[in-house]
This record gives C-alpha cells, structure tokens and sequence, in this order.
C-alpha cells in the first residue's frame, strides 16, 4: 500500500476514535431530549463536575476547601491521601444520582410544561451553577486524572502496519492512542448494555414509553417524576464516562465543560431524538474534521478549522434534511 | 390611583396611537430622558461610566436587537456575539481606511454591514426551526470569531491580534479613545440608543413587526394569511443583527477600546448573557431589554461588593460565588416568572391602578 493511503487510513482511523468522544457528550443529550424534552446545555458541565467529583474523592480533597479556609482561617486540605480507583468511580456515580435527583426537585419539576426555550435556559443557569459548585468544592486548578487507562501511542499497531507500506518508503507505522482504543471499547460496551436495559427491562420500558409520549405513558401508571430522575441519573453517569476520558486525555479544567459545544453539531447531525443517530453523527463529524483538517486545512494558512468546520458540515447537512440523519420526521399540523 | 387611566379621552387615530398613550407614561418618560440627558451628565465620574452607564447603554441595544429576532420573530439565535464582532471590527477596518469619516456615520455603516452578515446566517432559518436554528446560529458565532482570530487582514497585521480605536471627535470632543471624557461617551452612546430604539419601537407597531409577530406565533397560518416566510425572517434577521451590529461597534470604540476577539465575544460573555437579558426582561418587550440589561450589568457588580468588600472572600472564590449565584438566579428567575421583568413591570402597573383601595 502507498504511504497516502495508509496516512487517509491512518486519519480515518483517528476521526472515527474521536468521534466516539463527540458520540459519548451526544448520547447524555439525547436521552434526556428524549425522555423529558429537555435541551440539555449543562451536558458538558456534568462531565467536568464528574471529572472534578472523581479527581476530588481519589485523592481524599476536602470539599469547599478553599471556602472555608477562608472564612474560619483554617487550614484544611486533605482527608486521607488516596482512595482505590473503583471506590472513587463507585461514590463519583452515587454524587451523579443524587445530583439528578436535586435537579429533579429544584428545577424540572417547577418548569413543566414551559417553553422549550425557557428550560433551555434553564439549564444554561445549571451550567453556569454547577461549574460554580465544582469549583468551589474542588478547586479550579487544573487536576491530573488518571484511573489506570493507559494512553500513549500504540507501539504494536506501529509495528503492525510498518510492514504494510510499498519497500524502501519512509514509513513509521500508524499513529492510534491507546486511551481512543479504550474508549472506543468502553463506548460500545455502555451503548450496547443502554440498548439492551432499555429493550429488555421493565424500566427500559418505561423509559422508551415516557420518551415517546409523556401523557400516554402517565395514564397507564408510569412515574414521569422516577423516569426524569432515572433518565438524568444516566446522563450523569455517561458524563461521568467522558468526563474521565476526556479528562484523562488533557487534564481536568474548565474548558472539559466546552465539549458540550462540541457535541452539538453532532446532535443536529444526527437528530436529537435518535441514539444510532447520535453515534453515527458523532462518527462522521470526527472523520470530517480529521479530514478537512489535512486536506481543506492546507489550504487556510491559519488552520485550526476545528472551532467551526464540524458546525458547517452539520449545516450544510440541514439544509437537505432539515431533521437530522435520524431524527423524528418533522410534521406540521395546523 | 396613581396609575389611574380614567378621564383620559382619545379623540384622534393619532393619539390613539400614540407611543405612550397615558399621561403618566409621558410624565415618567420625560423625567427619565430630563435626567438622563441633563442631570447625568455633569454627575457622571469614571467608575459610574465604565462600569454601570455605558455597558448598559450598550448591551440594552443588543438586547433590543436579539429581542426583535427572538422576542418578536421567535427565531432562537446563540451568534449575538459573533455578530458584535461583526460590527466591532467593521468599525475598526473603517477607520483604518476613512480616517476623516465621522464616527458616527462609521458605527451606523458597521451596523448595515453586520446586517448584511445577518441576512446570510439567517438563510438557514428558512430551512430549520427551533433547536436545530439555535444550534445552526452557533455556527455563526464560531465561524465568526475564527474569522477575525485567524484573517490578519481584519486586525491589520498587528502581532498581538488585538484591534485598538483611535481618537474620533464628535463636535471637537474626543468621544473614543483614551482621551475621551466620561461625559462625551456616555451622551454618544445614550444619543445613539434613544434614537434606535424609538425606530425599533415604531417598526415593531408597524406592518413589519406584525408579520414579524405573525411568524412567531404560527408560521404556516403566517403565511397562508399573506406573509411572506423569506422577507419576513430574513428582515428579522437584517434589522436584529443591525442593531446588534451598532452595539457591537460601540463596545468595541467607545466602552473598551481595544479587544481580542476570542475573549471579548466569547459565547460565554456575550451571546448567553444577552440571551438572559431578554428572558429575564422579558421576550417581545421593548422595556424588558432595558430592565434585562440593567439587571445583568448592575448584578455581577452588587455581588462582588457584597462578597469581596463585606464578607472578604479572595477574588477567585468570589468569581466562583459569582457564577454559582448567577446560575441559581437564572434558573429562580425561570421558574418564578417566566415572563420576565416586564411582566412583573405590568402587574404592578395593575396594582398601581387601584392602589390605595383593594377594588
């Protein structure tokens, strides 16, 4: 094989493993948009709370530190010095539950039935909220995660595809980061086992019932309150999935909570109503910005056509299907 | 009593339609324009200028201009600040190549080419409704901001990327720059926003806002009654991001002077924060804009007073405080009254009317 097929193969391989990153934030969207109709902008902020929470209980941080530091002159940092990787995740998904639960009460239940956009908002506020929280529990500085995913470049796919370049050509194998690999496995692992809770349990049932119609699924005796808390529960623990990868990846700070942003395109991409959706969208936006970004970023001297290119490509996609790859078709009665 | 309609007569179409019909209405008014024109500014010192007045001034236009495309046409839009941007650096390449132009004039034309810019990031709402439009407008801003960070030609080369206004007199008084007195710039500015927003005031009463109104309140009955879906949002979108186009022009000339454009129109700094200012003004009230910014402007300033002066937190825990409070207000806002400030405004207007007695 020529070095430029290997290199675009190379490229694909890479988006597509970033992709999964974009499709992790995309599926927390998606199922609260489904189950409750919520746009949810905290998205982001969950994982960064998550990653913060997570970072906090390893290694033994007193909440609110720096709070209390200052108002009592104290001078207290650390509980103990660390805690098992698993406990830390374990009491990290327990924070997330109840964390859905307080929202559930402080918030959803007062704005049902508002506008789309007055919940948007709303939840702009939780962003804003959260961010705040975690920083004065935990600290704003930037944070090194680590919970024992090994990252690095993989040494074995190099030598692997080394032999695969045409004799006597300058080629150094495929670059592929072990943590992507990681992430990958540990994506499809959570998607496969939140299809299979949601097509084969009662709950999972339930939930499918809520996200398809709220007063139906009322009136045969299904908790919208439970389901609304469940849903945003799961949110929180698939924050908390790509807050640690993303976290892992370049540190915990605030810019982890912009991968909402991120996310977004993939959304639109995708339907905001559909899970493959979210996946696929995902996939594809990471391999189009992987690849606009040798062959079109050559073109720009400036580069960096990261910030928006994912963004047109979703827009140039809306302008044919107005409703996503596969979101809900759009009918509009009068 | 003190709001009491009664005994007014309207014996004209005139002043039957009048901006402010009732008497108490034109009395408030003129007080406010009487001492904001008379009494402020020979009061005004630096602090009040930078750091309350001229935001204010400035962020009430950009929010009458995103009240006019979300409040008015019902057209999500999160790119506010990829368009201030728009209408800062027009301003800026402007000067650069007309030295000699009034600066007036200048921040106007930034305005109509940042409309220019809005008609075409509003074509995509013809197409997409809702979220989908919310998420394309993001689009804009990031294309934006990318734009003007990565172009040297829009910050004419300079190595920092910052862009910086030069001196620009209005009647022999520098009103940008360094040198400008706090008065100067705060009478441009108010001069600018009583005139714009009495134009937006009209065009919204007129034939154009009712088929901005008709489209947001149910597109499809919109256009079967005659209203055409293309002119109507994608004049929404011109005359929005004009008036969005001047704020953005006079942040930039007249409030900071100099700005970097991924820190000065950040979505985090600007597009969300107007976005809140209309909700919490209320969406579709000229007014609201006016109380949204006042409250956003004047909240993070309260706040910092109370933690940093009187409880005597670090400033780094007190921007944390800040952020916690301000994201709890947002959410106790929306749930307490949805409608916003100007709805609050209106009842009690109700109450006024009857008060002292109960009935």
């Amino acid at each position: 094989m020529s070095v430029e097929l290997l290199n675009f193969i190379e490229t694909v391989l890479n988006g597509l493993m970033s992709g999964v990153m974009y499709s992790l934030v995309a599926l927390g969207f998606v199922l609260i948009f489904k189950a409750s109709g919520v746009f949810n902008f905290a998205q982001g902020v969950f994982a960064l709370f998550a990653a913060l929470t997570l970072v906090g209980y390893q290694t033994g941080q007193v909440p609110f530190a720096h709070l209390i530091n200052e108002l009592f002159g104290t001078n207290y940092h650390n509980w103990y010095a660390s805690m098992p990787n698993f406990l830390a995740i374990l009491l990290t998904m327990v924070t997330m539950i109840a964390l859905a639960w307080i929202i559930e009460r402080l918030v959803l239940k007062h704005l049902v039935n508002q506008d789309p956009i007055i919940l948007f908002m709303a939840t702009i506020g939780l962003a804003f909220a959260l961010e705040g929280v975690g920083d004065l529990m935990w600290g704003s500085d930037v944070k090194v995660l680590d919970v024992g995913i090994p990252s690095g470049g993989s040494i074995w796919l190099e030598e692997a595809t080394i032999g695969l370049a045409t004799e006597g050509s300058d080629y150094y194998g495929m670059y592929v980061d072990v943590l992507n690999i990681w992430a990958t496995v540990i994506a499809v692992i959570l998607v496969v086992s939140l299809a299979l809770f949601s097509q084969y349990t009662k709950t999972g049932r339930a939930l499918r019932a809520v996200a398809d119609d709220h007063q139906a699924a009322l009136s045969v005796g299904i908790s919208l309150r439970s389901i609304w808390i469940l849903v945003w529960a799961i949110s929180g623990f698939i924050a908390m999935v790509a807050g640690i990868m993303w976290g892992t990846e370049s540190g915990v700070q605030f810019s982890l909570s912009l991968i909402a942003l991120k996310a977004l395109p993939v959304l639109i991409l995708g339907g905001f109503t559909s899970i493959p959706g979210a996946i696929i969208g995902g996939l594809l936006i990471g391999v189009g910005e992987k690849l606009a970004e040798i062959y079109i970023g050559g073109y720009f001297e400036t580069g960096a056509l990261e910030n928006w290119f994912a963004y047109v490509m979703a827009l140039v996609f809306l302008l044919f299907r107005p409703q996503g790859l596969f979101g809900d078709k759009i009918i509009e009665r009068v | 009593m003190i709001y009491k309609e009664t005994g007014q007569y309207k014996s004209s179409y005139k002043s039957d339609h009048a901006i402010f019909p009732l008497l108490q209405d034109k009395i408030a008014f003129i007080t406010l324009m009487f001492i904001a024109f008379l009494i402020i500014p020979f009061v005004i010192n630096s602090y009040w200028e930078k750091a309350i007045l001229v935001p204010f001034l400035i962020f009430s236009l950009a929010a009458i201009g995103l009240n006019i495309l979300t409040g008015y046409c019902g057209q999500v839009s999160l790119g506010t600040g990829g368009f201030m941007a728009v209408g800062a650096f027009s301003t800026y390449k402007i000067m650069t190549y007309f030295p000699d132009m009034n600066i007036m004039i200048i921040i106007l034309i930034s305005g109509l080419i940042t409309a220019a810019v809005g008609i075409i990031f509003g074509l995509p709402s013809l197409r997409i409704k809702g979220f989908y439009l919310a998420v394309a407008t993001l689009a804009s801003q990031f294309f934006l901001v990318w734009l003007f960070n990565k172009v040297p030609w829009f910050y004419n080369y300079s190595d920092t990327g910052q862009i910086t206004v030069s001196e620009r007199t209005m009647f022999g008084i520098p009103v940008t720059g360094a040198e400008a007195p706090s008065y100067a710039t705060y009478l441009f500015c108010l001069v600018l926003v009583v005139l714009l927003s009495f134009a937006a005031k009209n065009l919204i009463r007129s034939k154009m806002g009712r088929s901005w109104m008709a489209i947001r309140d149910m597109d499809i009955a919109a256009e079967i009654i005659g209203v055409p879906p293309l002119k109507t949002k994608l004049s929404a979108f011109a005359i929005s991001s004009f008036y969005i186009g001047v704020a953005g022009a006079l942040y930039f000339a007249v409030f900071l002077g100099a700005i970097e454009v991924t820190e000065s129109f950040d979505i985090m700094t600007i597009s969300f924060p107007v976005l809140f200012m209309i909700i919490i003004g209320g969406l579709g009230s000229m007014l609201g804009s006016f109380l949204g910014a006042a409250f956003v402007v004047t909240l993070p300033i309260g706040l910092k007073f109370l933690m940093v002066d009187m409880v005597g937190l670090s400033a780094v825990t007190a921007k944390h405080f800040e952020i916690t409070i301000w994201g709890l207000l947002m959410i106790v806002f929306l749930i307490v009254e949805p409608h916003g400030l100007a709805r609050l405004w209106s009842i009690a207007k109700e109450k006024l009317r009857r008060w002292p007695f109960p009935y």
